[in-house]
């Protein structure tokens, strides 16, 4: 039999997404099912005075007004060891445990009611008084802090080696510059949303998510509960870019209700509630300094950069990975600084920190070749980085040279005229830009179980999630090559916390850590099977052997080999734009990637993950921004209308190359994972072009026309 | 089947309506600020319509009226009353997928798939409209249906290869 691994199949979960049989967490038809409202605060700093509910009580089809003042205490039990999607300080947002606002948009009360519009009307008649206390809502670098040791320790406090500021005050060659991204939304397109439905004293949750046995946990440490009497199922997610690693409060809220009015509870979260409600990558505003010896080799790199965070807790970011790791350069300072603001708290957005500072560090390589007038490719060749400077240790592969002569060949980028302003297609400016991408590779401890039935047919399931990437599809590939079967007799399944236990989906390590486990248990099965004739398939000998089934476990974590390499994805990412230089406007007909991701599972799949990641730096670089309003603390546009994303039309012509790579030393899968490093080395590639089309340096995304129009 | 009856002229917050859904005639009563979405989806229980926004910027809810595409997140359930609605429910025939939902599974033309059906009932709606001649005009005329995963140019690819067939 062919193998499939490898094979550009098309999804196997294709057919129930394209019919509407795919079921999302708000779709599960419970009987008696009731429905939630929230009240939010309209102030970024205070206490609630005054919550008069009485209005709402009285709306036809209201079962209860939940807030501060009757809602039954919670224990919020410390959690032993927090999450890796949790923040490492502060304390998660208590929900009607109290007075207190801490932003605008905190959820104070919620209306359960028989229908969602009376649910939403009622919420409307909530009557709220507050004292109003100064708010701090923008950020001040002067008040800025490093992080906490227990952030640093994650990796997230920045970094050093050598003597930086003494290397760059010598180097004869300078780039001096700040620049910064806005907030961004994650905005999938399906909201966040909880079922909640008790039975006695054991809870199940219907909740999007991208880590189900962490909601389990989290939500029993919230209500002092056993973890084991909690089920969360979450079988389809219809997009998170990271929006559902967390266990947010509005999940306790759903499960809170749901045991007040004693029905199943829904809380669909609107479009507007899930800027306040979910999270969202920081802007982020980064000094970075670039000293090179006039052959542009680099002699010194500084970073500092500054962040928001919330009053109550500390979210921070790798933000100094790319600077730490990208080149080889012996003097390297990244600082990271965090300011509290009155906002609900960031969290990852695909590629969290990374796609920040490769975005500083790939700007400013490219005004350091325009300043020594050499090609930024040659540039980057000249400071490519042979092992992991930042660790002192090699790489376990790396095919990042591959990346830049297969993206340079399919994009022509010999064609360019290397003088900013130069090309021209009519009265359009057109400019070539590039970028390196970077993305660190980790994976985690997964199990699997995997069941083989007489019929041929055989499960294989782990508490792991499909946001997109096509987890379905390649695990159903893995575990068909491993246990010889063809794909359609082989049913795999996620998202329910009654399966084996899996790792976070995110952090582009699914594949690596939840494949190997796949592949793991499936060979203990094979290995488990009773003899039988060579021709014989695997349900004859089950037959045979009398038994109706084999089950077996598969298990793989992260070894020794963690140590001794540094693993990461690489890629070389190039862009072209037009810009009409009246108006100001971008348009970019064609991007071209090449990635080392190591071994490629499912070239199809694995290719729409880069386009897609290619459309999000369109929006990070031309149009994603949150309009914050510093004199409200709130976000103005916080709606698809005016919080711009890219739409079919703005997105021509994209080209994907996985060069040859396969990395055995970080997994046996030889997988290095993909879903971030798609993203990363977009938006500079395509602020690049736009200074080679213009001549004119936009630092601060998302470069909007007006950046172009004003001097 | 009296669905076609005239509503009642009265001012009342619940009205019965009826509404023909993939063929099948439904009698609902329905509160008047129920959306035609909450109506498919939470009274009908045809989930496969999905709600992005309530706010008809998304295109997640696109459904026909008639053969024309609609956003139903902007259409109240009593608006359509006696009309003819074709979700993406109701697309395949005896089990045969559509062929805009076959082009859609070839090209990969979805991640999380949540944007899905508002793209093919959209897709749809575009051949009817005749407005699938070229890829410029695929996007522009596709360009209310926001696919958060990025898959544009394989919903275009998609787009034209089920029009090639249906030509």
């Amino acid at each position: 039999m062919n193998s499939v691994v490898g094979q550009p199949i098309s999804r196997v979960d294709g057919p129930a997404k394209v019919t509407g049989h795919a079921i999302y967490a708000a779709e599960f038809n419970l009987r008696n099912m009731v429905h939630a409202a929230l009240v939010h605060s309209t102030i970024a700093h205070g206490r609630i005075d005054q919550l008069d509910t009485r209005d709402a009580e009285q709306e036809p089809g209201v079962l209860a007004v939940i807030s501060h003042l009757n809602a039954e205490r919670l224990p919020y039990e410390p959690l032993e060891k927090r999450p890796p999607v949790d923040p490492k300080a502060g304390e998660q947002l208590h929900v009607f445990q109290g007075p207190e606002i801490l932003f605008v948009g905190q959820p104070i009360a919620v209306v359960i009611a028989e229908t969602v519009e009376q649910a939403r009307t009622a919420a409307a008649l909530v009557q709220v008084a507050y004292h109003e206390q100064v708010a701090t809502t923008e950020v001040r670098h002067d008040r800025a802090q490093p992080p906490t040791e227990a952030s640093s320790k994650a990796g997230r406090g920045g970094g050093s080696r050598g003597d930086a500021e003494k290397a760059f005050a010598k180097a004869p060659v300078k780039v001096d510059m700040w620049c910064s991204h806005d907030r961004e939304h994650h905005n999938a397109v399906e909201p966040h949303a909880t079922i909640a439905e008790w039975f006695g004293d054991h809870l199940t949750l219907y909740d999007k998510s991208q880590w189900v046995d962490n909601v389990r946990s989290e939500i029993a440490h919230v209500f002092g509960m056993p973890a084991e009497n909690i089920r969360v199922v979450s079988p389809f997610v219809g997009g998170a870019f990271g929006s559902a690693l967390r266990t947010w409060p509005h999940v306790t809220i759903a499960a809170l209700a749901a045991r007040q009015v004693g029905r199943a509870v829904r809380l669909e979260l609107t479009r507007r509630e899930l800027y306040v409600s979910v999270g969202y990558r920081p802007r982020t505003e980064q000094h970075m300094q670039l000293g090179a010896e006039a052959d542009g080799r680099l002699v010194a790199i500084i970073q500092d950069a500054v962040a928001p965070t919330s009053v109550y807790e500390e979210y921070a970011e790798r933000t100094a990975d790319p600077v730490l790791r990208t080149y080889s350069c012996p003097n390297v300072q990244a600082r990271y600084r965090l300011a509290p603001v009155n906002a609900n708290t960031p969290c990852p957005m695909r590629a969290p920190g990374i796609a920040t500072g490769v975005m500083a560090l790939e700007i400013a390589m490219d005004e350091l070749a325009d300043g020594l007038g050499m090609d930024p490719i040659e540039l980057r060749l000249r400071n490519y980085a042979e092992n992991d400077e930042a660790k002192g240790v090699p790489w376990s592969s790396k095919a990042l040279r591959e990346c830049y002569q297969t993206a340079a060949d399919r994009f022509l980028w010999s064609r360019r005229s290397a003088p900013p302003r130069s090309m021209r297609n009519g009265r359009l400016l057109i400019g070539y830009g590039m970028a390196t991408a970077f993305y660190p590779a980790e994976r985690a401890p997964a199990s699997v179980q995997a069941i083989l039935y007489a019929n041929d047919t055989a499960v294989v399931r782990t508490a792991s999630s499909d946001m997109g990437p096509g987890t379905y599809t390649a695990m159903t590939q893995l575990a068909a090559d491993t246990l010889g079967l063809p794909i359609e007799r082989v049913h795999f399944e996620l998202g329910d916390t009654e399966m084996p236990k899996a790792p976070v989906h995110g952090g582009s390590m699914t594949l690596a850590s939840v494949g190997t486990a796949v592949v793991d248990a499936c060979k203990a099965l094979m290995a488990n099977l009773p003899a039988g004739e060579m021709a014989e398939g695997h349900g004859a000998r089950l037959r045979r052997a009398g038994l109706e089934s084999l089950t077996a476990t598969g298990h793989s974590e992260p070894g020794d080999e963690a140590n001794k390499y540094s693993s990461a994805g690489f890629g070389a990412v190039f862009a072209e734009v037009w810009v009409d230089p009246d108006f100001g406007t971008v348009r970019v007909p064609r991007i071209v990637g090449a990635y080392d991701v190591g071994r490629v599972i499912n070239p199809k799949i694995a290719r729409s993950q880069c386009l897609g990641g290619m459309v999000g730096g369109i929006g990070m670089a031309l149009m994603e921004q949150a309009e914050w309003d510093a004199r409200l603390g709130r976000v103005m546009n916080a709606n698809l209308a005016e919080y711009l994303v890219p739409v079919n039309a703005d997105v021509t012509d994209l080209d994907v190359t996985f060069v040859r790579s396969s990395d055995e030393i970080f997994n046996p899968l030889g997988a290095k994972g993909l879903a971030e490093i798609a993203l990363c080395g977009v938006a500079p590639a395509i602020a690049n072009a736009v200074y080679h089309a213009t001549g004119k340096r936009v630092r601060h995304l998302p470069i909007m026309p007006e950046k172009l129009l004003v001097d | 089947m009296d669905s076609q009856g005239p509503l009642p002229s009265t001012p009342a917050s619940r009205f019965d309506i009826g509404l023909i859904v993939n063929g099948t005639s439904h009698r609902l009563a329905v509160d008047a600020r129920t959306t035609l979405l909450d109506a498919l989806r939470d009274r009908l229980h045809l989930t496969g319509t999905k709600r992005g926004c309530d706010l008809g910027q998304c295109g997640a809810c696109t459904v026909l009226l008639e053969g024309r595409r609609i956003n139903a997140c902007l259409t109240l359930a009593v608006m359509v009353h006696g009309r003819a609605i074709t979700t993406i429910e109701g697309i395949a025939t005896d089990g045969e997928l559509h062929p805009m939902q076959t082009a859609f599974v070839q090209h990969d033309a979805f991640q999380c798939g949540y944007c899905t059906p508002g793209q093919i009932m959209s897709a749809i709606g575009l051949l009817n409209e005749s407005r699938t001649t070229d890829e410029a005009t695929i996007r522009e005329h596709m360009s209310g249906n926001i696919c958060r995963c990025g898959a544009y140019t394989n919903i275009v690819a998609a787009v034209r290869d089920a029009a090639a067939r249906g030509s």
